[in-house]
């Protein structure tokens, strides 16, 4: 007799697919949610002032975002894993200093090999991080507070009391900051594609589909056979690299790189992220979302100098913004969760 | 949802002892909860070790290590990361985690400045400054347990805005002109001893936060929490209210914080307190409070302080570059939570080699049923 | 209770530790004296061989490395040559929780004098007047604590930085238009002085307008937003003055523009190598600074001094401050390194700092 159990939802059922539909519907919204939220902010600045959307403040914000933007997703691939990388900002400003040396120093050295150095640079750090989380077992909260610290301090007793500065880079070190095509600065449109990018790989790829499940349900994933060890490790991989290629572009748009460059940054990426839509928990949010998020918050930076209002309410407008993106964030996963489980009882009977 | 609660840490719940099978160490149940101390004291152990190394070290690198003018300072410059330290040690044992403690504290600062500045009674300022701690830490203890938001996410939301409330309210300025007898309160010593009145207040907090957490029913649902947050339900402890009481200790004594810092720097001004929040975490893991709760004691916190104060002041008095401090905190922050992993380490890496050995390697542990079955 | 006598072994190692460590703390000397070997060389009364310690508003901050190296004959080499012997120490935020374990660290070490750059006017005062309380000469230089030290090293006049660099923009831009400044953290004690006397000096120049300061807290990412800011509120600004090094090159980085170089003009203070650039493309046409070597140099010596018991500290006192001559203390205890340099296209590439 065969058993009268409802039969296991497999990955191809009409049930499970409707319930994926239903998720996707929920992450579009997301993505919406946060793009009409800053358009709605865009557009009462502008009114107040319409000097916001000037093309030059327009090309200030974008710049401004773009090394946001660029953390925010090496950050929401390790957060997406149901792990935080809080040791990016430190990545960053040892980047920064080291790309910066290397570009006034070697003046006959190609821009794409600088880029590639710092590159190789935060892969290294990103490479210890993920190895202590995946291998160590050590939750990536600790290891990455303690790789923050170490950096760092690695950082301060490299730099010195030392500085880089303008004058000893060659120009177009300076210049791939202000470069812009159309009035759109370079730099934007690169990023936008590497997000663009990444989004696209987390999506389509097996790998990036496995760092969703591994922050859903590491249990699960594990039993299914995904190699959580590798999966994470390349995630904290990422992470740093992205925040290597960060330092170089923030030395080029800054000029003047000392021991504190990113200071602090970790905080704001991971707000960034969070209003983003990504949640702090892992397996939901997307990339675009995140990038979102953080050109969401320099533009409410940009718009408080443009508007006058002093720039202290920023940090309190920022947090307060975080607050309401979890508190929706929360509603509506559990909507979706009631509205799945009413749909799977449906089904189940 | 509410499983999640045990991740809360941002953790990749790589737990071995959920999917191997392994020991997971003292459960909740057995002997009242009083099995987790074994684990603890050795931990401790470790730590009286650390300290005496420290104070060894330091002695040896400079003869002013040991004098009571040197603890003295010692104490003025931890007194208020010690006292924040308390309730975080509770927070991370019941499974949570309070990172706005640096703002909160910044708020009360400037909240301190701003009414001295508008010629408010100071009595009246403390009952003021009280009052705010305590609704910065609902505000966080109702967000996490209410809504059921993780608590990671909404105290750097906090974090954020508490301190962005300090800017406003102080804005450029700083308040300097504190009267001097709660200054000297702040710098010179409680009369017939040599401890800053911070470490004074440190002490006795410290004695009630033992009683509670070690003692009572209270405390002992505290690790139940952190063990198990659905189990504690089940099991009747009111979960919610007690995490939201933490947190509102948590904002009370991150408002105290900030009038002693306040004070001891004579000085409100809108950065007072960043960074400290990273600090004050870094102790409490250094106490060996274990990041996924339901370990920890007291007596590890009052240690870790020691060796925290103890380490960045040898440090100084040495001529290491102070900027390095980081590189030491970071490091020893890393050895403290590999030391009990390592073990663990070991065993997962022998366990590992032994499935290897017995199963090709590309097959997964478990199969997902397949379509024909 | 049974409850807390399980708990007794680790209460009873925890309790060991602590009183061990207060018994050693008793035991040993109750507070530290200054320690000073009295060889002499050098003038007939002065002590040396004395531990001078110089604590800049913080440690990796390029501005001060160069003002308290050996190498660069800051405050380093001064105290060297005076016979004793220096160190630099301070905390790395710029921030006054920061600096005072330093200061507390070089007073337990047995400093004899104590070379701060003030990061607040006041939060340093207990902790400073507990130093000059054990005999230790305290000596403020670059950014003052008035009310807790016996001298003052200032790098200029503050009335003539301010007023200089009020001429100096005016003299660019034709002596009207909308002006701004950006500053670095709003705390500074010399930072606001010098804004007070900008204030006060553009009252001379009817036609100028201060329409706003912005502080970039000396970070190069916020200084960058602050003067972005700055520009986009206000459109029709014709100068910026930013006193100080970090400002200065930040704003200087966003005026690098064909849209702004030459219609926005941008002075302040700024040292010679890092604004080469700038000035050789004709963003800045001229700024202004004095040597921070000199000024630790001049700092170095006059701590030394005092220590030493060679100077005493009053009015009309006068020191020889090795290679850089003859100084002469002025009202309120301050000694004047001297008029500050102006830099243009013509002399910034005689500079090397």
């Amino acid at each position: 007799m065969t058993a009268t159990l409802a039969p296991p939802r497999e990955p191809g059922s009409p049930a499970s697919a409707s319930s994926r539909r239903l998720a996707e519907r929920v992450f579009r919204v997301r993505e919406f949610g946060i793009v009409a939220v800053l358009i709605v902010f865009v557009a009462i600045t502008a009114a107040i002032q319409p000097r916001f959307l000037s093309i030059t403040n327009i090309q200030f914000v974008l710049v401004d975002a773009t090394i946001f933007a660029l953390l925010a997703l090496g950050e929401t691939i390790v957060v997406i894993s149901r792990n935080v990388d809080l040791s990016v900002g430190s990545v960053l400003g040892i980047s920064a200093f080291l790309t910066a040396q290397l570009a006034s120093q070697a003046h006959g050295l190609p821009l794409p090999l600088v880029f590639l150095a710092g590159l190789g640079i935060g892969l290294g750090f990103g490479a210890i991080n993920g190895l202590l989380v995946s291998l160590g077992r050590v939750p990536s909260l600790v290891v990455t507070l303690a790789t923050l610290y170490i950096i760092r301090g690695l950082d301060v007793l490299i730099v010195g009391g030392s500085q880089v500065v303008p004058s000893s880079y060659y120009p177009s070190f300076l210049t791939i900051s202000k470069a812009t095509v159309g009035g759109i600065p370079d730099l934007a449109i690169v990023v936008a594609v590497v997000i663009a990018a990444g989004a696209y790989c987390l999506r389509s790829f097996r790998s990036g589909r496995e760092l969703y499940a591994i922050g859903s349900n590491p249990d699960a994933a594990r039993l299914a056979g995904i190699p959580m060890g590798r999966r994470i490790f390349t995630a904290f991989a990422l992470s740093g690299a992205i925040a290597g290629v960060a330092g170089v572009l923030w030395a080029s748009r800054y000029g003047t790189v000392d021991s504190t460059a990113g200071a602090s940054y970790e905080l704001q990426v991971i707000a960034a992220v969070v209003v983003g839509g990504v949640a702090i928990f892992g397996g939901s949010g997307s990339v675009v979302g995140a990038a979102i998020g953080a050109l969401l918050l320099q533009t409410i930076n940009s718009a408080l100098y443009v508007l006058g209002v002093s720039p202290d309410w920023d940090q309190a407008i920022a947090g307060f913004l975080l607050l309401v993106a979890i508190v929706l964030d929360r509603f509506i996963s559990l909507r979706l969760t009631v509205s799945l489980r009413r749909r799977s009882a449906r089904r189940g009977q | 949802m509410d499983s999640d609660l045990n991740a809360m840490a941002g953790n990749a719940a790589m737990t071995p002892e959920h999917i191997a099978g392994e020991e997971p160490g003292p459960s909740p149940g057995a002997s009242g909860g009083w099995g987790r101390l074994r684990p603890a004291m050795r931990w401790e152990s470790g730590l009286v070790v650390v300290v005496i190394v420290i104070a060894i070290m330091g002695s040896a690198l400079s003869p002013e290590f040991l004098t009571a003018n040197n603890f003295f300072n010692l104490g003025l410059n931890t007194g208020e990361i010690a006292i924040m330290a308390l309730p975080m040690a509770l927070i991370i044992i019941c499974g949570e985690i309070d990172l706005s403690v640096e703002s909160t504290l910044g708020m009360s600062s400037a909240l301190l400045g701003v009414l001295w500045a508008d010629h408010w009674p100071m009595l009246a300022i403390f009952a003021v400054v009280a009052v705010v701690g305590v609704l910065a830490g609902a505000v966080n203890g109702l967000l996490v347990t209410r809504v059921g938001l993780p608590s990671l996410a909404v105290t750097i939301g906090t974090l954020a805005l508490y301190r962005g409330i300090a800017l406003i309210l102080l804005g450029p300025r700083t308040v300097a002109n504190f009267p001097a007898f709660y200054t000297n309160a702040g710098t010179t010593a409680i009369p017939h001893t040599d401890l800053p009145w911070s470490i004074g207040i440190f002490i006795v907090l410290a004695v009630i936060f033992a009683i509670v957490l070690h003692t009572t029913p209270f405390g002992r649902s505290i690790y139940a929490m952190g063990d198990n947050a659905e189990a504690a339900t089940f099991a009747g402890l009111r979960v919610k209210r007690v995490k939201t009481s933490l947190f509102v200790i948590s904002g009370l004594a991150s408002a105290l914080a900030g009038v002693l810092y306040t004070f001891r720097l004579n000085t409100a001004v809108q950065d007072n307190g960043t960074g400290l929040s990273l600090d004050v975490v870094a102790i409490v893991l250094l106490a060996g409070v274990s990041i996924f709760g339901g370990k920890g004691s007291i007596g590890g916190v009052f240690l870790a302080v020691l060796a925290f104060a103890g380490l960045q002041n040898a440090l100084l008095l040495t001529n290491f570059n102070q900027e390095a401090t980081g590189l030491v905190t970071g490091g020893l922050l890393l050895i403290s939570v590999f030391v009990p992993n390592a073990a663990m380490f070991v065993r997962y890496l022998r366990q590992a080699a032994r499935r290897a050995t017995r199963r090709p390697p590309s097959e997964p542990a478990l199969s997902l049923p397949r379509k024909d079955t | 209770m049974r409850a807390l006598l399980r708990r007794a072994p680790l209460a009873a190692s925890t309790l060991v530790v602590a009183s061990a460590l207060a018994v050693a703390a008793c035991s040993s000397s109750g507070s530290s004296t200054p320690s000073s070997s009295s060889s002499s060389s050098g003038s007939a009364t002065a002590k040396t061989g004395l531990k001078v310690f110089v604590i800049p508003k913080n440690l990796g901050n390029p501005y001060f490395t160069t003002a308290d190296s050996k190498g660069t004959g800051g405050a380093l080499a001064a105290i060297s040559a005076a016979g004793d012997t220096g160190t630099e120490t301070s905390g790395t935020a710029a921030t006054s929780a920061s600096q005072i374990p330093a200061i507390q660290a070089a007073i337990t070490k047995g400093a004899n004098a104590l070379i701060v750059s003030a990061t607040d006017p006041t939060a340093l005062c207990p902790t400073l007047n507990g130093a000059t309380k054990r005999k230790i000469t305290v000596v403020t230089y670059d950014s003052d604590a008035p009310t807790c030290r016996s001298l003052f090293i200032n790098q200029a006049s503050t009335s003539a930085i301010g007023t200089s660099e009020v001429d100096l923009l005016a003299k660019e831009i034709g002596d009207s238009g909308e002006i701004g400044i950006v500053s670095a953290a709003a705390s500074a004690t010399n930072q606001n002085a010098w804004i007070g006397y900008m204030k006060q000096e553009l009252t001379k120049y009817p036609k100028m307008k201060l329409v706003a300061t912005v502080y970039g807290n000396d970070d190069p990412a916020t200084a960058t937003q602050v003067t972005q800011g700055l520009l986009e509120q206000y459109p029709n600004i014709k100068g910026i003055i930013s006193p100080t090094t970090v400002g200065i090159l930040a704003a200087a980085g966003v005026l690098d523009t064909a849209k702004y170089r030459g219609k926005v003009q941008l002075t302040g203070l700024g040292t010679p190598d890092s604004m080469k650039k700038y000035v050789s493309d004709g963003t800045v046409k001229a700024f202004e600074l004095w040597n921070p070597a000199n000024l630790g140099y001049l700092a170095g010596y006059a701590a030394a001094d005092i220590a030493g018991g060679s100077l005493k500290v009053a009015q009309g006192a006068t020191f020889k401050a090795g290679k850089l001559g003859t100084f002469t203390i002025g009202a309120d205890n301050t000694v004047l390194l001297g008029p500050p340099t102006v830099f243009t296209a013509t002399n910034i590439n005689n500079f090397n700092f």
